[in-house]
């Protein structure tokens, strides 16, 4: 299983979509190693620089419809290669939350008082999340600051996540 | 209680229920393209599992840049085609056969009411349009498909879009669903299903409903669905003729594929066409929209007339009546791709072809390319573009370029004004300015 815990980016808009995560270009690329370098190349978000301000973060806090638009399963690849396993947002797109679970890698969402909170009291503060997926529990930490949150996906979903992804589940299963 | 037409589709091809409304569902067809496939591909050949559910299900293209124009794209063109050939997968469409996959497989007949199709491709949900269930797929989901040809959703919750009234002369099925996008939001049907009815869809084409359903993705829907009726027969019936009797029979047999009348529907939203102007997008996403008129003036730089949006024979005549004896504006450049080989040829008879050289477009190969950045029409940093295709977001055509979504119609007029204006076909027609 993944490693789903580590430093937290935060991305502070609504719809981001999967040009700005991995532009088409980059689709030409057979192997997942071959995009780490253009994660969020596109992203259209004032002040955020790809270039640094992913260094050392594995986590993504972020707003709602994440992923929408194309299925490319490069968008949650770019991710996996850049060492983020874990996504959480107020809401994500189908398709881009499936493919998370689908390579063992976690999608929560959390209700958007939280989300907001989370903004509120630890955007710009060195962050960290520590996952606990048995009791289903984050703990969000800032040096000044812990809180706990805790989060829901379905037994299905965790089910991928365990047995390595979709593939894993559907050889065993069906 | 009544079930949506997503529900009878889903009951019928039940697989299992592994737990809360997780249903996995037996797959009609699963399709495959060259950016998404070489990867599950690889995949299936490293785990030692590379084998077909069953090829005679299985469709493949190499559409999104064709022919290749490195040793990138050549590459995963190769690696689609000597999959397709070590597993006997006959309908394979390579260089001179292929073409946008949403408008070349129902062309081919791959397409009936009541089908489950997956593809490693967003717009999937253009296949709906046939009153089928067709839904975009990332490469795992695709690679399973491959392999064991299922796949696994949520339980679909539909949503009902009815469309009343009649649209207006230059107003299409895009500028519709520009509208409805523009209505709803992108987030608006996240994890449903959209059917389409009411008086405008029942009076459609195939062309017409399946641009209809080919953005229902744009609002975060699975997948769009049309009724089945007498058109969708009449589209397939050279394909299904072996199999029903009369077109009577072949229409009795889908409607199978309706909703019940007491289905039970998350929303249903009433529109109507009539007052409808032509649609444009601003900004970077597909909700972002406002009338033609709105936008009147707004500079472009190139003007692209094609993809599985608008790449159909349909869209082609449209623009082609519209620039009828013009010429582009000098500071514009005209690219036009007719989606499949078919189209092409169509439009040639047609002297469409002729009409879109004569007015100073570019004529490509059916190819997806410029409508994701990948070839045939990339833009420069700054650069603006009246697009036919379905995304307007940040970079979609190159990085730094700007996108406004639209119908074939107006593109064809702001390629002639050199700037976003209404089409003639519309202005003529008394509707306003």
């Amino acid at each position: 299983m993944k490693r789903f815990s580590g430093r937290v980016l935060f991305l502070d808009r609504s719809d981001i979509n999967t040009d700005e995560i991995i532009p088409a270009k980059y689709l030409t690329e057979v192997s997942r190693d071959a995009l780490q370098p253009y994660l969020l190349e596109d992203l259209n978000l004032e002040e955020f620089d790809p270039s640094t301000d992913l260094d050392n973060k594995n986590v993504v806090v972020t707003r709602s419809n994440f992923g929408c638009g194309s299925s490319r399963e490069h968008a949650p690849w770019a991710f996996e290669v850049n060492g983020f396993h874990l996504i959480i947002a107020e809401s994500f797109a189908r398709i881009f939350r499936q493919n998370m679970f689908n390579c063992g890698m976690l999608a929560v969402t959390l209700p958007s008082e939280t989300i907001d909170r989370l903004f509120r009291e630890f955007s710009g503060k060195d962050t960290t999340i520590e996952t606990d997926l048995e009791s289903k529990r984050f703990l969000v930490s800032s040096p000044d600051q812990h809180m706990e949150v805790d989060f829901d996906i379905s037994d299905f979903d965790e089910a991928l996540v365990k047995s390595g992804g979709w593939l894993e589940y559907a050889d065993a299963n069906y | 209680m009544g079930k949506t037409v997503a529900e009878k589709i889903f009951d019928a091809h039940h697989v299992d229920n592994p737990s809360g409304d997780i249903h996995v569902i037996r797959l009609d067809a699963v399709f495959c393209h060259e950016i998404t496939t070489p990867s599950a591909i690889n995949d299936l050949v490293e785990r030692g599992k590379d084998r077909v559910f069953d090829p005679d299900k299985i469709k493949a293209v190499i559409d999104h840049v064709t022919p290749a124009k490195d040793s990138k794209t050549a590459t995963q063109g190769k690696i689609l085609r000597d999959w397709a050939k070590r597993h006997n997968i006959k309908d394979f469409f390579d260089v001179g056969k292929n073409g946008v996959c949403h408008a070349l497989f129902p062309e081919k007949g791959f397409v009936r009411p009541g089908y489950t199709i997956i593809m490693g491709d967003s717009h999937t949900c253009t296949h709906g349009a046939f009153g089928a269930f067709a839904a975009g797929v990332g490469t795992t989901d695709l690679e399973v498909g491959i392999l064991k040809g299922v796949c696994a959703f949520h339980y679909p919750k539909s949503i009902r879009i009815h469309i009343s009234g009649r649209l207006r002369e230059g107003v299409y099925s895009k500028d519709l669903i520009l509208a409805i996008i523009g209505k709803i939001g992108v987030n608006g049907a996240t994890n449903k299903i959209i059917e389409f009815s009411g008086a405008v869809v029942d009076g459609m084409s195939m062309e017409e409903r399946m641009t209809l359903c080919n953005m229902a993705i744009e609002a975060g829907a699975t997948c769009g669905i049309c009724y089945p009726d007498m058109t969708t027969v009449n589209y397939l019936w050279d394909f299904i003729k072996d199999e029903y009797g009369s077109k009577d029979e072949a229409m009795k047999a889908f409607n199978a594929f309706h909703p019940d009348p007491d289905a039970v529907y998350d929303d249903v939203i009433r529109f109507e066409a009539a007052s409808l102007e032509p649609q444009v997008t601003f900004g970077y996403r597909p909700d972002q929209v406002k009338a033609v008129a709105d936008m009147e003036g707004e500079k472009i730089d190139q003007v692209y007339i094609g993809s599985c949006t608008n790449g159909r024979i349909e869209d082609l005549r449209a623009a082609a009546e519209e620039l009828k004896g013009k010429t582009v504006h000098p500071h514009v450049r005209g690219i036009v791709s007719p989606a499949t080989p078919a189209i092409f040829k169509n439009a040639l008879e047609e002297g469409i072809v002729k009409l879109f050289l004569d007015a100073g477009f570019c004529v490509t190969n059916p190819t997806c390319g410029a409508c994701l950045g990948m070839s045939n029409g990339v833009l420069a940093e700054g650069e603006v573009c009246a697009s036919t295709t379905n995304r307007n977001f940040n970079g979609r055509m190159g990085k730094g370029g700007m996108v406004h979504l639209m119908s074939p119609a107006t593109a064809a007029a702001s390629a002639v004004a050199g700037h976003i204006t209404n089409s003639s076909l519309y202005s003529n027609s008394g509707g306003k300015e």
